[in-house]
């Protein structure tokens, strides 16, 4: 196994479900509040990933990022390097291909505050903003755990964007998924085995991390109890 | 509330914060030392899927003499030309034929003094080493064998070697008979995956990874005649955009040389070969 590779996937999957953090904290709020009558539209938006097709985000993103297109000519000429096939390309194509894995858990535990709660604290004159910082998010402190250990194992996971916009580059886009898949190419089949059970071992890790942090009576987050 | 919520869940939390933003930081800092440093002894390579076991070789060998480390991203030509242009930050390009790195000459990404053919590649017919199909005995017509369902090749749309398969059979007139028998492989070596594993009963691959040990090992292969197929001539371009000429003609001039070319024969590369 390439520890290059599981060093680059773990520092992407970090920097991805921060950066997520800061965006879905402030969305799913609206998500879980605003009563604007096109909101299911904003959802919608906000759950492709989950059945798009990874090549169709991929290869709108590499259009998006490549060096003929406006948004990565701008980005050429401010920090002189090119977004595709870079690190930096890839945190942004993750980004986006985890962003429901942080707003729905993230929305769902606002919903489930007690409205109560924020009427009572309205009323003793805090502002939207102090009620949200001091009554809401420390009572979704799970849904904020969910939604950083979601979308840290769904970046982790991540193959067809990243095959799209990463370029298999060592060091600089070769992930961990990708890796398995140059060493299978390889004949590399020891290799090859001891990766695939090793992402196997940790998604299961990160699954059952949530279903124990879901796991009392009544809570949703993280999908039916059966 | 239970002792999980109050104590144990903020604790963990916070915990999980920290340990991502203690990453971000590490993150950032490690992307602005590496821009200080500019990787000065690493030459990146975008070399075509039948180089996988030569090209690895010659890293080894060129590191050791020069001390420059090669990092190779294998892929089919027609994908690493288009990720060549979208801006991929590659200083060498070893193609699978010559057109390819004629096109990015011409689109200005190199210039054609820094072109080179490095070997002449062949292909090969490839079944796993239980199988019935007696090579020798049937030479190219093995691939109409009772046994056979799937037939596996690699992208003829942009991988060189897929291509001169489709030829090859093309040649003979057989790929009316057999075209949806055909497995179609990302590129060469995704294409041997499939056979070695069983998912085809034979393939059409590069001479050079029917050479390299693991296929050695698991399977026989007959040598397609050259004139079937288009000549396979292997061309490579030093990129303009490259930090590194002076690193990228050392090797270019290394493969030239008798190590390089030795380990090239070895994997089956011939000598350039007029196009007929």
């Amino acid at each position: 196994m390439s520890w290059e590779a599981f060093g680059l996937s773990i520092k992407l999957a970090s920097t991805t479900s921060f950066i997520l953090l800061l965006i879905a904290l402030p969305l799913a709020y609206w998500i879980a509040y605003s009563k604007w009558r096109w909101k299911f539209l904003v959802e919608a938006v906000v759950a492709l990933p989950i059945v798009l097709p990874p090549t169709v985000l991929g290869f709108y993103l590499l259009i998006a990022m490549g060096t003929r297109s406006f948004f990565g000519r701008i980005y050429q000429e401010v920090f002189g390097s090119n977004l595709v096939f870079s690190f930096e390309g890839l945190v942004i194509a993750s980004v986006f291909y985890s962003l429901p894995f942080a707003v729905q858990p993230l929305s769902a535990a606002f919903l489930s505050v007690d409205k109560r709660l924020i009427q009572l604290s309205a009323v003793l004159g805090a502002a939207p903003l102090v009620t949200f910082i001091k009554v809401i998010l420390p009572l979704s402190t799970r849904g904020i755990l969910m939604a950083l250990i979601l979308s840290f194992a769904h970046t982790i996971g991540e193959f067809g964007v990243v095959l799209m916009v990463g370029g298999n580059i060592a060091g600089e886009t070769r992930t961990i998924s990708i890796d398995l898949y140059d060493q299978v190419q390889a004949m590399n089949d020891g290799a090859a085995l001891e990766t695939a059970l090793f992402l196997l071992m940790l998604s299961f890790f990160f699954l059952s991390l949530v279903y124990f942090i879901d796991r009392k009576k009544g809570r949703t987050i993280a999908g039916p109890k059966i | 509330m239970t002792h999980f919520d109050r104590i144990l869940l903020p604790s963990f939390l916070k915990f999980m914060v920290g340990l991502i933003i203690v990453a971000c930081l590490f993150t950032s800092a490690s992307a602005y030392g590496r821009g200080l440093d500019h990787r000065d002894n690493v030459l990146r390579i975008a070399a075509a899927s039948n180089l996988r076991f030569s090209m690895d070789e010659i890293a080894t060998a060129f590191e050791q003499e020069q001390g420059t480390r090669l990092e190779v991203s294998y892929g089919a030509s027609g994908n690493l030309l288009a990720q060549i242009i979208a801006g991929a930050p590659f200083d060498l390009f070893f193609s699978a034929d010559e057109t390819m790195p004629k096109r990015l000459i011409e689109q200005g990404f190199g210039t054609s003094d820094h072109y080179f053919i490095y070997g002449t590649g062949r292909i090969v017919l490839w079944v796993p080493l239980g199988s019935p199909i007696n090579l020798e005995a049937l030479e190219m017509n093995a691939v109409l064998h009772h046994t056979i369902n799937k037939i596996s090749i690699a992208n003829p749309r942009y991988a060189p070697y897929g291509l001169a398969a489709v030829s090859s059979l093309k040649h003979l007139n057989l790929f009316e008979r057999l075209e949806e028998k055909l497995v179609i492989g990302e590129n060469v070596s995704h294409a041997a995956t499939f056979v070695r594993r069983g998912g085809a009963e034979i393939g059409i691959l590069s001479y050079a990874l029917a050479l390299a040990v693991s296929l050695q090992n698991s399977g026989r292969y007959w040598l397609i005649p050259s004139n079937y197929h288009p000549t396979l001539n292997q061309g490579g371009l030093i990129l303009d955009r490259s930090q590194h000429q002076f690193e990228a003609k050392s090797l270019v001039r290394f493969i030239k040389s008798g190590e390089g070319l030795s380990i090239l024969k070895k994997y089956g590369f011939f000598e350039e070969e007029k196009v007929r």
